[in-house]
């Protein structure tokens, strides 16, 4: 079946070709400067130029968020299915077979069942949104996902009232995934949202980035995204739905319940135990890349705060 | 520890052993030869880390260059502790003085590869923003732990001439007993600063057990021997 895309954007109309080449060219003075000032020589030129190159965004509304390199997208991110270096995903996850797909759909819901990955995706528009990924380990990007969101896909199943909760795991394949052959991790990597988080209109059920399939190594063929939460929350290769009443488990705080919660919402205020959150390195923005404040829910506190009235995001965190 | 004379009569055992072994342990050849070879290999961590900045920056380095920066010069930091601290157990092993002609150098290296760690941390990655790296040293133990550990190194290098060693006598080797702390809590940094995978600083930590572990074996059998 023939994917719907909704508004044809190229990716050359995302990202304007001079800035990959400005880009290039900034990266490589810059560095060269850089050499020069680990030795012990001043950088002044190359501050300079960092300040004019049109390297990272600078003005922080959506419509003015210009995304990373599709190279930075696919050679950088977490993904221990495939390895724990962020570049083993894109090393090791060429094996990986995306189709065929399905997804098992279960719980408290009307509709429930295993379905193939165009019964899921076939009867929606795929949407173009261009989002902040700010991961727990402060680090971000802006990455154009193309998908469907998520609250339509799931009304598709019918949950019923005492669906609380939406529960998501990952696929389990060692023989393809060579990171699930260590036992860092208990696998299936498993995640889950409020009813409501799901619901929500930002949250998308993500098929691709910058117009083509998504990679095997960022989540191939379906993952979430969820924009206003750390990384870790926006499971990949989702196999299972399933609708609880209950709040599901999820792989990180099983595995650090200390360091990792439930909610995981990007909040600056919020330091996880071992570093910071109030700001986050900017991936793409080279080696003068300056650090940049880390905003409330991601930036995206005006859609979403009120999910959260009257809940103690410190203890919730 | 054995003093001087017991260091030059191990030096003399393997002059008498074999032709070769003199030519290559000889103090000459370790000052002329061997010690500015081991110099330049101890820089090419550096070198290779410098390649990888300047000639084709984000392609080697990767998206996050000021992380793989401090990564690489952290490991090499903590790599130099284990080297310094392994040319005693060495010595005890192999019977000969020469190794510990060159744990002077690699301490040293220890020191820059460390310095240049936090100046990356200071620079590059904080920008000179005091209130949020004074909140990371004095809240975060794994940052205490490593400051305080460059801390101690301080004190190590500048004393590490021979002039400063000759003033501070039997001092000097109280003091540079530092490096045992120095290296636990180095080790210590890099556990507690991993994420999920201890695999490698684990490692560490066994290579530290066991150079330690050497080195109280040899104390105990040496205060052994004299009472028998």
């Amino acid at each position: 079946m023939l994917i719907k895309r909704a508004a044809d954007i190229k990716s050359s109309e995302i990202t304007p070709h001079q800035h990959f080449v400005n880009r290039r060219s900034f990266i490589r003075t810059a560095s060269l400067a850089g050499t020069g000032m680990l030795i012990g020589t001043g950088c002044s030129e190359a501050e300079d130029q960092a300040a004019q190159a049109p390297v990272t965004p600078t003005v922080d509304t959506r419509t003015d968020l210009l995304p990373n390199s599709l190279e930075d997208i696919t050679s950088y991110n977490n993904f221990y299915e495939f390895g724990l270096d962020k570049g083993d995903p894109a090393k090791y996850s060429k094996n990986f077979e995306p189709r065929p797909w399905s997804v098992t759909v279960d719980g408290e819901a009307d509709v429930t069942g295993t379905f193939d990955y165009d019964a899921i995706v076939g009867p929606h528009t795929i949407e173009e949104r261009i989002y902040r990924l700010r991961c727990v380990e402060a680090w971000s990007m802006i990455v154009p996902w193309n998908g469907i969101p998520l609250g339509d896909l799931l009304k598709r199943f019918r949950p019923n009232s005492r669906a609380k909760y939406v529960a998501f795991e990952t696929v389990v394949r060692p023989s393809q995934m060579p990171g699930q052959r260590r036992g860092v991790l208990d696998f299936p990597y498993v995640e889950g949202l409020t009813i409501e988080e799901a619901m929500h209109p930002l949250t998308l059920m993500v098929t691709g980035v910058y117009g083509i399939d998504l990679p095997n190594q960022n989540g191939a063929p379906l993952r979430l995204i969820v924009p206003w939460k750390y990384g870790f929350k926006s499971i990949k290769s989702i196999v299972r739905i399933s609708f609880t009443e209950t709040e599901p488990p999820t792989t990180w705080s099983l595995a650090a319940p200390s360091e990792y919660g439930f909610y995981a919402n990007v909040n600056p205020e919020v330091d996880h135990p071992r570093w910071s959150q109030a700001s986050e390195r900017v991936i793409g923005s080279g080696l003068f890349g300056k650090r940049q404040p880390t905003l409330m829910f991601n930036g995206y506190a005006e859609q979403v705060a009120s999910l959260y009235t009257g809940l103690d995001l410190r203890r919730n965190f | 520890m054995p003093s001087r004379s017991q260091v030059s009569i191990q030096a003399s055992t393997c002059v008498e052993t074999s032709r070769g072994c003199r030519f290559l342990v000889s103090q000459r050849a370790i000052n002329r030869f061997w010690k500015p070879v081991v110099f330049v290999a101890c820089l090419v961590p550096l070198a290779v880390l410098m390649l990888r900045i300047s000639m084709i920056a984000q392609f080697t380095l990767g998206p996050n260059p000021i992380e793989a920066i401090q990564d690489q010069l952290g490991i090499w930091g903590l790599r130099f502790i284990m080297l310094t601290l392994a040319m005693t157990p060495l010595r005890y092993a192999i019977g000969q003085a020469w190794p510990i002609r060159f744990r002077r150098m690699f301490g040293l290296f220890a020191f820059t590869y460390c310095s240049l760690h936090f100046l990356n941390y200071l620079v590059l990655d904080h920008r000179f923003d005091f209130p949020a790296i004074i909140e990371d040293i004095t809240d975060r133990t794994f940052i205490t732990i490593g400051f305080t550990a460059l801390l101690a190194l301080i004190p190590l290098a500048i004393t590490s001439t021979n002039n400063w060693r000759r003033k501070l006598g039997r001092k000097w080797v109280t003091l540079h007993k530092l490096v045992y702390g120095i290296g636990a809590a180095t080790c210590w940094h890099f556990f507690a600063s991993a994420k999920k995978d201890l695999t490698e600083p684990l490692a560490y930590i066994a290579i530290l057990t066991v150079l330690l572990g050497a080195r109280i074996m040899h104390d105990a059998r040496k205060s052994r021997v004299p009472a028998a």
